[in-house]
């Protein structure tokens, strides 16, 4: 299909997965992402591949765990009070470091919230999210084509590291309309053979798929080895882009749809002569910490814009190691920063002889 | 000489971690055997629980999977459906199965998933240090029922086959026990029957409840713990096939 | 597409039924196939369930960052608490297109250009009640002709739902007819 055509951002992300190869989708409903698991209920059996509803979020993410281990490509898909039930699950998948894909539709919380768009759960997705030591690659898409092409290294990076890859959109990326190109994006990774998965022993010794082991030196052993892969992560993942940082003087952090209201704020702030630029980790975990740091040995202050009340705004803090004030601007529980009130922010921010002080 | 007992070539050769009385080791044994019986060594996935058969790996030499307190039944729709063609079971406790996992049980059973449960019912936790179960008896004394389980407290103990009997998804459910040797061969035969209808790709769930004594937690004896199964157990928990 | 920066945001709104949600996604459909940039964002969910429907577009020539809505060039509305509750958010100059048959006060603003239409009746006598929403478009598209009703009317057929197709004749007429 080389044509683009109209359609919602969660059924982007649900066509992309089966394309990236996606073997068994396992979901619950809840809004603002039910058109993910409608879509799949549909096209899977199309495809001669596994739907199942599950009775909750917790049966949803055991079974991504069982279909995992058989070294199938897996997903499920929920939204913020969902992915807290499936935290749990996580972590064994983490622990077992079996590759999967959990899609997080976030909206608005604490507790069951509403429906409304937000990005709340950026430190339950970015912190690893249930026990442990343990992280998930987190991608963070901007408009429905972006839901649609990181499904392709979503599933990828799951199968490459052995870890849980969550894609975290909000309310409006699921369920707006933008023309979209769906093609089969390949991301050229050599992928490692599966030989831990539970295929049955014919041939070959006992595969054991588990995350317990009762002696603290080899716990903590297989902890160094998780560290080890998360640095290697770190080193070799992080995707972000950025406009206008040569000369900027302040920059402005955003990902996800808050990073479309901060484009729109660059470009009318350059209007007004407001030298601003803006970074967009693509990324959530690895975060673009050097990129931002790199830009902190110019810029004269940082603005993160959020729909929390200031997640990012600590990596962001982290990244800049005191080099320039960072400042916080978002809101939540649904609500979403206008381009008016952050361009009033920037400006705010930008008087002359204005001393910054922090948030 | 005249050859009596020949250990099966699913189960590991390993000394036990079990205590004196369990029933857990002799359960593995006849699960090993019957796989070997009908040849599935090497296609069959088995799902270690959350309890003291957490480590059944170690003693039963196939692929396996260890999963999270009461899942087993959701990580095995995922195993299936995923590999319809290998033989998928779990084995559970009564924590694990009848409390916190009583959801995936139950709509695991629903869903007439084509998997087997070896159900392990010992009125009792073990791991933790003998709490009581859903199954734990009336009046029956454990470390959270100190003066004895009370109806009017805490309810009656659950009768997990005849429950899910009820369902249509269930294909076959079948309470055995192990308190003796005619009882362990008629348990080997139900494991055996479980897992054959699978095999010939009967739809639906089957189920099959082992009473087993857990000496230690009960507080007696080997040979009273044997005794008090038979006399007190099997009067709440009748012995039978409920489906199929 | 030959004027420069030509934009245009539109909130489509109403209660549900009328079709506001339908006319969102014809809009960004043929503005899409006309060659420009859209985005659309439905109101969702439970909000929608009985109540009021309303959902945002935008049409431009360049790519679109911030794709929400705040103060629509133009607000095409359907009945009257979709009025109180829009009309004070249409930026100043602005194009307001309200279905006269079921609102009755003029908007208290005289900052913003008005066309009233009284669609359910214009619909009625087009044999064609549920059309309604069609002729506020047609209206619409009369006044800015950003694209032409004929474009419009050959997106229907991919945002009307199959089992609807009976009605693709009666639509298209209904857009043509212009108030």
């Amino acid at each position: 299909m080389s044509e683009k055509i109209l359609i919602t951002g969660n059924e982007a992300l649900a066509e992309a997965a089966i394309r990236a190869g996606l073997e068994a989708y396992f979901g619950y409903p809840i809004t603002p992402q039910n058109e993910i698991t409608e879509y799949m209920a549909r096209r899977m059996p199309e495809e001669g591949r596994v739907f199942v509803q599950s009775e909750s979020e917790l049966a949803a993410i055991n079974m991504v765990f069982g279909g995992a281990a058989t070294g199938k490509r897996v997903m499920t898909s929920s939204s913020s009070p969902g992915i807290s039930l499936m935290q749990e699950g996580i972590s064994y998948l983490s622990g077992a470091e079996l590759p999967a894909v959990v899609v997080n539709i976030m909206r608005g919380g604490p507790g069951l919230g509403n429906i409304a768009p937000s990005q709340s759960d950026y430190f339950q997705a970015t912190r690893g999210g249930g026990h442990g030591d343990y992280r998930t690659i987190v991608l963070a898409p901007s408009t429905v084509q972006e839901m649609a092409d990181l499904m392709f290294p979503a599933f990828d990076l799951a199968d490459l590291y052995r870890i849980v890859v969550m894609v975290l959109g909000d309310g409006v990326l699921g369920q707006m309309m933008e023309p979209v190109l769906l093609e089969k994006k390949q991301t050229h990774r050599k992928l490692p053979a599966k030989d831990w998965a539970l295929t049955g022993c014919a041939g070959r010794s006992q595969n054991i798929v588990k995350s317990l082991d009762l002696v603290v030196p080899r716990l903590e052993k297989r902890n160094l080895m998780l560290q080890e892969k998360y640095r290697r992560i770190e080193e070799n993942e992080v995707m972000c882009e950025g406009h206008l940082l040569e000369d900027a003087e302040i920059v402005l952090v955003a990902y996800g749809i808050a990073s479309r209201v901060v484009r729109t704020v660059v470009s009318r702030a350059r209007k007004e002569q407001i030298k601003a630029g803006w970074i967009r980790p693509v990324t959530l975990w690895p975060f673009p910490s050097r990129q931002i740091a790199a830009a902190a040995e110019r810029a004269r202050l940082f603005l993160t814009v959020e729909l929390s009340y200031g997640q990012m705004f600590d990596d962001v803090r982290i990244a800049v190691a005191g080099k320039a004030p960072v400042h916080f601007t978002g809101r939540a529980g649904g609500a979403i920063p206008t381009v008016e009130a952050v361009l009033d922010e920037v400006k705010k921010l930008m008087q002359p002889g204005k001393v910054a002080v922090e948030r | 000489m005249k050859t009596v007992f020949e250990r099966t070539e699913t189960l590991y050769d390993r000394p036990t971690h079990y205590c004196p009385g369990c029933g857990h080791g002799v359960i593995h044994r006849l699960i090993a055997e019957s796989i070997d019986e009908l040849g599935l060594q090497g296609r069959t996935i088995g799902i270690a629980p959350v309890g003291c058969s957490v480590l059944a790996y170690n003693y039963i030499n196939i692929d396996m999977i260890e999963v999270a307190h009461g899942r087993a039944p959701a990580v095995a729709t995922g195993l299936k459906r995923c590999s319809p063609d290998m033989i998928v079971f779990s084995y559970q406790g009564d924590g694990d199965l009848a409390s916190i996992g009583a959801g995936e049980i139950l709509h695991a059973t629903h869903r007439g998933e084509r998997f087997t449960v070896f159900f392990v019912n010992n009125a009792i936790y073990g791991m933790t240090g003998g709490q009581m179960a859903p199954t734990t008896m009336l009046a029956q004394t454990t470390t959270t029922t100190p003066t004895g389980r009370r109806s009017n407290r805490e309810g009656y103990p659950l009768q997990v086959c005849e429950l899910l009997a009820t369902l249509p998804g269930a294909a076959y459910i079948e309470r055995c026990s192990v308190h003796d040797a005619a009882h362990i061969r008629k348990t080997k035969r139900c494991i055996r029957h479980a897992l054959q209808l699978q095999l010939d790709g009967v739809e639906g769930l089957g189920l099959v409840e082992v009473l087993s004594p857990c000496p230690t937690y009960w507080r007696m004896s080997p040979s009273d713990a044997r005794k008090w199964l038979e006399e007190e157990m099997i009067k709440v928990f009748p012995l039978g096939r409920f489906k199929g | 597409m030959t004027e420069k920066n030509c934009r245009e945001e539109i909130i489509f709104a109403g209660f549900g039924g009328q079709g506001v949600i339908l006319l969102g996604k014809l809009m960004a459909t043929a503005a899409m196939k006309a060659g420009y940039e859209v985005t659309y964002i439905p109101s969702y969910g439970a909000e929608v369930r009985g109540g009021t429907a309303n959902c945002s577009v935008i049409i431009d020539n360049e790519p679109i960052a911030s794709p929400l809505v705040t103060e629509p060039d133009t607000l095409i509305v359907m009945n009257q608490a979709s009025f109180d509750k829009f009309v004070p958010k249409i930026k100043p100059r602005g194009l307001l297109v309200m279905n006269t048959s079921l609102i009755e006060t003029p908007p208290d603003r005289d900052d913003i250009e008005v066309m009233g239409v009284a669609a359910d009746e214009i619909a009625h006598q087009l044999k064609s009640p549920r059309s309604a929403n069609m002729i506020a478009l047609g209206v619409y598209l009369k006044k800015r002709g950003l694209l032409t009703p004929q474009q419009v009317a050959e997106s229907l057929p991919y945002v009307l739902a199959k089992r609807h197709h009976d009605m693709l004749d009666v639509n298209t007429r209904a857009l043509m007819h212009g108030g």
